[in-house]
């Protein structure tokens, strides 16, 4: 699932000082979260302070199991609410990591009708024709 | 983190009293107007909006020139000063514009109450105009990057590369979770868009008069985004809506009766995003909606039994039914059984909700529809009038920082 149309460009994430860490990750195939060493929490999207403790100065990028499970998706299935670079019908998942942390993405090699809430997923890393590396779930055993 | 709202405690069992409250009766919605609503109006916004605004100034019984101050969304696109050129006002003491979509449709009202009851203004003019169908469509992912690049835009960086730019597949996901911790079905969610239709055939101006649907219908209608179909979504549409504000002291010379407020109220809790409300401990539920409706219910000491009439920012099916488990027309997870059958929210039911069609069946017109259906409900004039009206409910938009206000006579 989730193949993309020729020739339409795939957006890109607007990088700005919070989130740079994030995206650079993602660029080394590594999915990373912001952590408040003080009060071990994790916060996401990540932000200049910890919204616990009010430092600014304990927030680390800790790396994410990878690992998770649905906890809910839509599926696109017309154009007209679809991004047209994308062949339909596709899905976007909403993950729980284990970390917590609930992020989306598409799936790779997820039947339609396989995408359920609670299916257990982990991420992968692709490179995109246009220089940007994206992240996907994909099935995993339990 | 929203501990508060996980236990749904808070202000509910024991709420703090009003100690102070400027706006509560002492400010009131005098006056209301607003174009034909079409697919494709040919007109630019500014003269829509010039349309509207004059209808509604002359439906308070005032002249151009009384108006002082406007209110709108950052979404719209007029240049005030352009407006204020055309429509001939000679000095604006107050303007606003007020950030989060169709979650602020009522934030606009309590902010130009606030600046009347605090003498910031007299009458400030509320205003709103789209070319939805036939322009630059909010909702549709193909002008999206072009559209909205705002502040918000680092968040949207998480969804938009994976093909989610389009506010029904945001919404799809915490629509999709509520389904599936509920049992929520689509047969229910069918009942919200079959009477809302069905009001609209009583209401001349609405896009779908004329068009009615059967539940029929509503099940055989195509799926737009898994969860929802083609009859779960609003309307685009072009045209635009005005209403005055204005205190009640000043009220009493105009033409209308007025719609006083008794109370007005915004809520942005945290990890608030646009509709990408998904780290909260809870999804399947709208924290704004809860918080601005404890708060609405706080100042006005009413509860949702009070209520006579309930217009609800309805972007889509679920963002109304889910809005009255929230503000407690019903209880939680049982918003899909309450509108089986559609009996408890029509004319005569425990609840009537989007009397004029809403915005799935009358227009999508960011809210001011609704405000001015509320109006119309403390009036008596509206195509669907509830009897005996007490209260009449107004809320902004669900998953945005959102608002309410409810209306008295």
């Amino acid at each position: 699932m989730a193949e993309y149309v020729q020739g339409i460009p795939i957006m890109r994430p607007y990088i700005d000082q919070d989130n740079q860490g994030y995206w650079d990750a993602v660029k080394n195939h590594k999915l990373v979260f912001q952590h408040c060493s003080k009060c071990d929490k994790y916060h996401h999207p990540p932000r200049p302070m910890c919204p616990s403790c009010h430092s600014q100065d304990t927030l680390e990028w800790k790396e994410s199991s990878g690992k998770g499970i649905i906890y809910s998706f839509v599926m696109f299935t017309t154009n007209k609410m679809a991004y047209p670079a994308f062949k339909l019908p596709y899905a976007v998942v909403l993950v729980e990591m284990e970390e917590g942390v609930r992020i989306t993405a598409n799936t790779h090699e997820i039947e339609p009708d396989e995408v359920q809430v609670g299916l257990p997923v982990e991420v992968m890393f692709e490179e995109l024709p246009d220089g940007q590396t994206l992240y996907r779930f994909k099935k995993r055993e339990a | 983190m929203l501990q508060e709202y996980v236990d749904r405690k808070f202000r509910t069992d024991n709420r703090p009293p009003v100690d102070i409250n400027l706006i509560k009766d002492k400010v009131a919605i005098v006056g209301v107007g607003q174009t034909k609503y079409t697919r494709d109006s040919g007109r630019d916004e500014l003269d829509l909006a010039c349309e509207a605004i004059k209808a509604a100034v002359d439906d308070a019984g005032l002249k151009m020139e009384d108006i002082d101050g406007f209110d709108t969304f950052t979404l719209d696109r007029l240049a005030l000063p352009m407006l204020i050129n055309s429509l001939g006002v000679p000095n604006v003491k107050f303007s606003g514009e007020i950030s989060g979509g169709g979650g602020a449709g009522c934030s606009v009202a309590m902010h130009a109450a606030a600046a009347v009851a605090t003498g910031q203004a007299n009458y400030v003019c509320v205003y709103r105009a789209l070319n939805e169908a036939s322009g630059q469509r909010y909702g549709r992912g193909d002008s999206y990057a072009e559209y909205m690049l705002t502040a918000f835009t680092p968040h949207y960086g998480y969804q938009w590369p994976f093909g989610f730019v389009t506010p029904l597949g945001w919404a799809g996901v915490w629509g999709k979770r509520w389904m599936y911790e509920f049992n929520i079905t689509r047969e229910q969610l069918g009942w919200w868009a079959v009477v809302l239709r069905e009001y609209a055939q009583n209401n001349p101006d609405a896009i779908y008069y004329g068009r009615p649907i059967t539940h029929d219908d509503y099940m055989e209608s195509p799926m737009i985004v898994d969860p929802l179909k083609l009859h779960d979504c609003c309307v685009d549409t072009d045209g635009a809506a005005a209403y005055i504000i204005t205190t009640v002291e000043r009220a009493r010379d105009l033409k209308q009766i007025p719609a006083i407020i008794l109370s007005a109220s915004q809520s942005s809790p945290i990890e608030q995003e646009i509709q990408t409300v998904y780290n909260r401990p809870i999804i399947s539920g709208l924290v704004e909606t809860w918080y601005h409706g404890q708060e609405l219910y706080r100042v006005a000491e009413v509860d949702a039994k009070d209520i006579s009439v309930a217009q609800l920012y309805d972007p889509y099916s679920i963002g109304g039914v889910l809005q009255l488990e929230e503000l407690g027309f019903c209880e939680r997870g049982e918003g899909g059984k309450f509108i089986e059958g559609g009996d408890n929210i029509r004319i005569d039911g425990k609840i009537p909700c989007n009397t004029s069609g809403g915005l799935l069946s009358e227009a999508y017109l960011h809210g001011w529809n609704l405000v001015i259906e509320g109006v119309r409900q403390i009036r008596g004039t509206s195509h669907n009038q509830v009897k005996d009206v007490e209260l009449s409910m107004v809320t902004g938009g669900p998953g945005v920082p959102s608002s309410g206000i409810i209306l008295r006579r």
